[in-house]
């Protein structure tokens, strides 16, 4: 996989949408790679025991995926040189499972430098569950 | 009891070295789904300039959160961490985390506020490498909501 060419970048451009499936075992495998134990985002029980719906997405998780389909744009994961969100509403994952949509815009194109910008929308359900989401990459 | 604002201003003692390797890496990306090969082989890594496999960008919150770790159980800070959501997050990346790397992470807290009953504590994390490399800017934004306590 080699970085998307700067020259093949326009302002305008959309980024999937890609559908990205969540279980819970996509959340025992984050809070191991991650550090986060949080029982709120495995165990059930204790997630209905502090007042939410059902076991809950680590929000680092949802903003990971989507970064994801963003490096995943770009060619190399290594060009994202700032990522930035809000949490704005949980990510429920019931026994079943879940997923997300990401998809992107290209808000802003930099030749001098190669920063490009782009805005993502993640939702799950139909619903927006980042805020404010940009990141930017620098392509050659 | 409510998050201590004379915090505003501190900066923690650097938190590690965290230790980077290849297994680490390649079950962060496969946890959020990333399978481009810059993280599991390091010849494609090399390839695309690195020196070895590379860390997906947001696993910067790993260390970031690591260090912060000494603020947020300080009991002098007034953080229930049973009442933490987190609000925001944001990277500024300097160099991707790369296996072999050794981490540190030097916390600041840049503010705390109230809003509507919570509280919104903001720090900054500096993460570098034990050989001075800077690696990544993390700065996140906890929410710590208010009770009837």
């Amino acid at each position: 996989m080699a970085a998307r060419p700067l020259s093949e970048v326009s302002v305008g451009d959309v980024v999937g949408p890609v559908t990205v499936p969540v279980s819970r075992e996509t959340l025992v495998a984050y809070a191991n790679a991650s550090g986060d134990q949080n029982p709120i985002h495995q165990d059930e029980a204790f997630a209905r025991s502090v007042g939410l719906p059902d076991v809950i997405a680590h929000g680092m998780w949802t903003m990971g995926a989507s970064a994801t389909v963003v490096t995943d744009w770009a060619g190399d994961a290594g060009r994202v040189v700032e990522f930035g969100t809000r949490f704005t509403k949980p990510v429920v994952v019931p026994v079943g499972g879940n997923e997300l949509v990401v998809q992107g815009v290209v808000k802003a194109v930099d030749v001098e430098t190669g920063r490009v910008t782009v805005d993502v929308t993640t939702t799950c359900e139909g619903e927006k569950v980042l805020g404010r989401c940009i990141a930017v990459v620098r392509l050659d | 009891m409510a998050v201590n604002p004379d915090f505003v201003g501190r900066t923690y003692p650097p938190s590690g070295p965290y230790a980077v390797d290849a297994a680490l890496i390649a079950a962060f990306a496969a946890a959020v789904g990333s399978t481009d090969p810059v993280h599991t082989d390091p010849e494609a890594a090399r390839a695309a300039g690195h020196a070895d496999v590379i860390a997906p960008p947001t696993m910067a919150v790993r260390f970031s959160q690591a260090a912060e770790r000494a603020y947020v159980v300080d009991p002098e800070a007034g953080i229930d961490y049973s009442r933490v959501v987190h609000g925001e997050q944001r990277f500024v990346h300097h160099r991707p985390i790369t296996a072999g790397d050794e981490v540190l992470g030097t916390t600041t807290v840049d503010a705390v506020r109230s809003a509507g009953g919570h509280a919104m504590v903001t720090t900054r994390t500096e993460l570098s490498t034990t050989t001075g490399d800077a690696l990544a800017t993390s700065t996140s934004t906890i929410v710590v909501r208010g009770g009837e306590d």
